[in-house]
């Protein structure tokens, strides 16, 4: 095994670990934004794709380096937009309505 | 990354090693960021803040990596040359993705959320195995020996994101109703997805042993086989945690897209989402009392269960209300509880919800919401939903810290709630026996909003519409929060 695999591993399971830390800490309140955040999470296969894209030099590279980067962008943007939407509308209480006065 | 360390640095100054020493540190701080942004997700208070810092790392990394490139291109490397129409195949395309992505995010009901995280997820599969395409194909074209720490990675890529592709879009259209939602099987498809199955763990040792087009192609074929026979056969109640689980295998398909290229950023990202995902899928099998393996044989749902026998669905003991009965036990009680399921989110009803509940409130009624784990079609999609209707979140209550409280309460109102309040869920031999349900039945009136006497997805019948105590308010649940409200706001004026 060459040093750099190792390295990779070592980061892989590290970074398994932490993830199962956090993310046992969420409730469940919080499951659907959490699943969407951590789908908009590996949308940074886009930075995957714009460095193996570059390397594209014809015609059938060039057709998969677009899909590859439309379909990364797609979960990149639409998932960090899509979680900032849910999450705005978390609050404790209405500042609009809170349900005084009107007895 | 393969081509920046290995054939760049060898070719150009030391210049470019300094870049990549600064894009790499950059790629670090955005993996820190991944992870405190989802440790701050703990709380919906802190939550916002933790996606926006996710994004923030997430921008850093990527407009990181264009500069890199924009410089590279300059220095002139030889190992490969950066054509113009890279650049617009790869700007175009995420110009595309981005505008697509955006607009969906932007214009999706809440309702229905599940199936646009399937179709994001399926994205990123979808990419995750294109990136392994190409670099495979960059790398035969160039001639270069192909070790099994390429081929293999490789081979598992393309293997989990393509599965992740064609199985998330069935998931998605299964969710959408465009697929149906009954298991579907098929003369031979057990055998078919077997055989898939073999052909891609097959393709993958064909591929280490002699690179090349053909086994990467076999691959990709029996995979994408593979995820639609695999969602097919699997019922729509089951289908959120295919896509939890088909989230936790594009997390593993962008990490191993990290071994193919060498790149931290994607192995990190992509094993945070394996856990997140696997973790997900442990919770919502626990919730509803099944092993993920269950879930995945499929079967399970609408239609497959068997003829449900006993109390029939069509009358029988069944006592049916009007609107004014219901807003009289509601107005004169002390403490009701909501128990909201996924016919209120279809009905788009979740706003009348919230707005009987704060009637109800301002008149001296303590209100809460009973939230089980699968309530809607996620875990967690409920709340959503309750929140867009600006319900504060800490009324919603649960599952574990609400059924002790069903005892002491006078109504209990069931919007569109099926299986997750069936008693029969507490005795052994039927679809959905041992999963954790509401404890509705002990509240001392019940009223059952719901549409019809039709069956919810598990295909039983539910004994808690024969209870004596229960009341079936037969209606859409819009138009019958809508009618409670009015009559309900008539006796408060």
């Amino acid at each position: 095994m060459n040093p750099e695999l190792l390295t990779s591993l070592s980061f892989f399971i590290l970074a398994l670990l932490v993830g199962f830390e956090v993310i046992s800490k969420i409730p469940a309140t919080l499951h659907t934004p959490m699943m969407s955040g951590a789908n908009s999470i590996h949308g940074v296969i886009l930075v995957g794709a714009l460095l193996l894209g570059i390397t594209a030099d014809n015609t059938i590279a060039y057709i998969l380096a677009f899909f590859a980067a439309a379909f990364a962008a797609m979960n990149v943007v639409g998932g960090y937009v899509v979680t900032d939407r849910m999450l705005g509308m978390f609050r404790t209480r209405p500042d609009s309505s809170e349900g005084k006065g009107s007895k | 990354m393969h081509f920046a360390e290995s054939d760049l640095v060898s070719t150009a100054t030391a210049n470019l090693s300094l870049t990549w020493t600064i894009v790499s540190l950059i790629y670090l701080a955005a993996a820190a960021g991944f992870v405190m942004g989802l440790h701050l997700m703990r709380s919906p208070k802190t939550a916002r803040k933790g996606n926006l810092l996710s994004a923030f790392g997430m921008a850093c990394a990527v407009i990181a990596t264009v500069v890199m490139l924009y410089l590279g291109k300059d220095i002139g490397d030889v190992a490969f040359h950066v054509t113009g129409w890279a650049w617009i195949a790869i700007g175009s395309g995420a110009l595309v993705g981005g505008l697509a992505g955006l607009i969906s995010a932007r214009k999706v009901q809440m309702t229905d959320m599940p199936q646009l995280v399937s179709i994001f997820n399926a994205v990123g599969g979808g990419a995750a195995a294109l990136v392994a395409v190409v670099d495979f194909m960059t790398r035969i074209r160039a001639n270069e020996a192909i070790s099994l720490q390429v081929s293999i990675p490789v081979g598992l890529d393309i293997l989990i994101g393509t599965v992740t592709f064609s199985g998330s879009i069935i998931a998605a259209g299964k969710l959408q109703g465009i697929v149906s939602g009954a298991p579907i099987t098929f003369f031979g498809s057990r055998i078919l997805l077997l055989l898939s199955a073999v052909g891609g763990i097959g393709g993958i040792v064909w591929l280490a042993a002699s690179p090349g087009y053909l086994p990467l192609i076999v691959v990709a074929v029996a995979a994408f086989a593979f995820g639609i026979l695999m969602v097919l056969p699997i019922g729509g109640a089951d289908m959120p945690v295919v896509v939890s689980l088909l989230n936790a295998f594009t997390g593993l398909a962008v990490g191993m897209a990290g071994f193919v290229v060498d790149n931290t950023i994607l192995i990190v990202a992509g094993a945070l989402v394996g856990a997140s995902g696997s973790i997900l899928t442990k919770l919502m099998a626990d919730a509803m009392n099944r092993s993920i393996m269950s879930i995945m044989v499929g079967g399970y749902g609408t239609g497959d269960s068997g003829a449900p026998t006993g109390p029939d669905a069509s009358g029988g003991a069944v006592h049916v209300i009007g609107a004014e009965d219901v807003a009289i036990q509601l107005a004169y009680a002390n403490t009701v509880i909501i128990v909201p399921g996924y016919g209120l989110a279809a009905a788009q009803a979740q706003r009348e919800c919230g707005e009987l509940g704060k009637l109800l409130e301002a008149h001296g009624v303590t209100v809460s919401y009973a939230i089980h784990p699968v309530a809607g079609r996620m875990p967690g999609h409920m709340n959503v939903l309750l929140a867009e209707a600006d319900v504060p979140y800490p009324l919603l209550k649960e599952m574990d810290e609400i059924n002790g409280e069903f005892d002491s309460c006078d109504v209990a109102l069931v919007i569109g709630a099926n299986d997750v309040t069936n008693p029969a869920a507490r005795r052994p031999g039927n679809a959905i026996s041992g999963m954790p349900i509401l404890n509705v039945d002990h509240a001392r009136s019940i009223v059952v909003m719901k549409r019809s006497l039709g069956h919810g997805y598990a295909g039983l019948d539910n004994e808690l519409y024969t209870d004596p105590k229960t009341g079936m308010f037969l209606s859409d649940a819009k138009k019958g929060l809508s009618e409670l409200l009015q009559v309900i706001g008539g006796y408060f004026q």
